[in-house]
């Protein structure tokens, strides 16, 4: 190259070649990832607020029993998977929204009346209204999901166990 | 830096020498007819990979097939176009396969001593036909059925044998997931294989033997 100004025609080839590649490859390239990728960057956020409604509906020191699905797309599957949140009312204004679900080996506790104590079927664990383990193999209390009041209505924000 | 590189691998693996025989070998004076071959060859790796990644997302049962192609369409990115390219490569390579052998036959050019490399293309030919006829199926919607309860009827017109012919076809009497599964893996295995064999023995020949030149005026 004696003329560092002036591109040669070798080099205007390459020049012209490297470009048109480069183009070509990310033509291909790019909608080759996106479809790999694109899954990955739709998901739905798993979190979420739930209505369990008016809070007037729950009676101070009565845990009651709040029923409710939750929808998982992926792909073209459609999951429901049903849930249960026991709403406890500690005082007029102090609640909170249990998981039902036993902390040893997730089966479905249930609250007893009599006892004053949900009951795990499985392992014959018992929990006390406030969610702490009384006896039976669960490592740890109940868990909570944090819970707030908008208008009357009580929400609690449900999230993967 | 990046010349020795190469010269290092090439010392190696002789690639040089691969790149010579292979794409710098004579060739006579040819026209644009000549191009069809490796315009097939570019169609079959262009659906090869279309394909590949097609089966990402694709999934061969009556449940699953229609509502994963629905998803391929409207749920992933560029799925519609990497779709779009497999449909319509599927058909193009139809044509460029068959137009390739309307060329050969006319220019006389499977004759001595190209013989076998007219036989693997004629296999290449019916392969090529064959992944249409199973790939047809693959989307499992009304036209893909009937089209397939057709096609597995016309043997089942040979006297005999006929009847249950189409029911190897089908994998039993109607067309069900057994047939859905043995197409789809006909489709993505035993045929790519047959023809990824026949394309080889096909070009091997090529370059063995040379291709033929245009036939002069008298020949």
């Amino acid at each position: 190259m004696s003329d560092s100004h002036n591109l040669s025609r070798k080099g205007f080839v390459n020049v012209v070649i490297a470009t048109a590649g480069a183009l070509m490859g990310a033509i291909i390239a790019i909608p080759a990832v996106a479809y790999l990728i694109s899954p990955a960057t739709k998901i739905k956020q798993k979190e979420s607020w739930i209505s369990a409604g008016p809070l007037e509906n729950y009676t101070v020191g009565e845990p009651a029993l709040f029923s409710f699905t939750q929808t998982t797309i992926n792909g073209w599957e459609k999951t429901v998977n049903s849930y249960g949140v026991y709403v406890m009312r500690f005082s007029e204004d102090e609640q909170k929204a249990f998981s039902n679900i036993c902390t040893h080996l997730s089966c479905r506790v249930k609250w007893s009346d009599e006892d004053r104590l949900y009951l795990c079927p499985c392992h014959d664990a018992s929990f006390d209204e406030f969610g702490e383990v009384v006896a039976g193999p669960p490592p740890r209390e109940l868990w909570d999901y944090p819970t707030k009041i908008e208008e009357g209505v009580l929400y609690f924000h449900f999230g993967a166990v | 830096m990046a010349n020795k590189v190469y010269t290092w691998i090439d010392e190696r693996m002789g690639m040089t020498a691969i790149y010579n025989t292979v794409l710098d070998r004579n060739v006579p004076k040819v026209n644009w007819w000549y191009t069809l071959g490796s315009a097939s060859l570019f169609l079959f790796v262009m659906q090869g990979v279309t394909g590949m990644f097609l089966m990402i997302y694709y999934v061969p049962s009556p449940e699953n097939a229609y509502n994963s192609i629905q998803f391929i369409m409207n749920g992933v990115s560029y799925g519609w176009l990497i779709r779009g390219i497999h449909h319509w490569g599927a058909s193009l390579m139809v044509l460029t396969v068959f137009a390739h052998m309307l060329r050969t036959f006319f220019f006389g050019a499977y004759k001595f001593p190209r013989e076998i490399t007219w036989v693997t293309g004629v296999v290449l030919l019916l392969a090529t036909l064959g992944m249409g006829f199973t790939g047809y199926l693959l989307p499992w919607n009304q036209r893909s059925y009937w089209a397939t309860t057709v096609g597995t009827e016309i043997p089942g017109t040979v006297p005999l044998i006929g009847s249950f012919f189409t029911q190897v076809l089908r994998g039993g009497a109607d067309l069900s997931a057994v047939t859905l599964t043995r197409f789809f893996a006909v489709h993505v295995w035993f045929l790519p294989l047959i023809i990824l064999a026949m394309i080889g023995t096909h070009l091997y020949l090529v370059i063995r033997i040379g291709i033929s030149s245009v036939p002069k005026k008298g020949e």
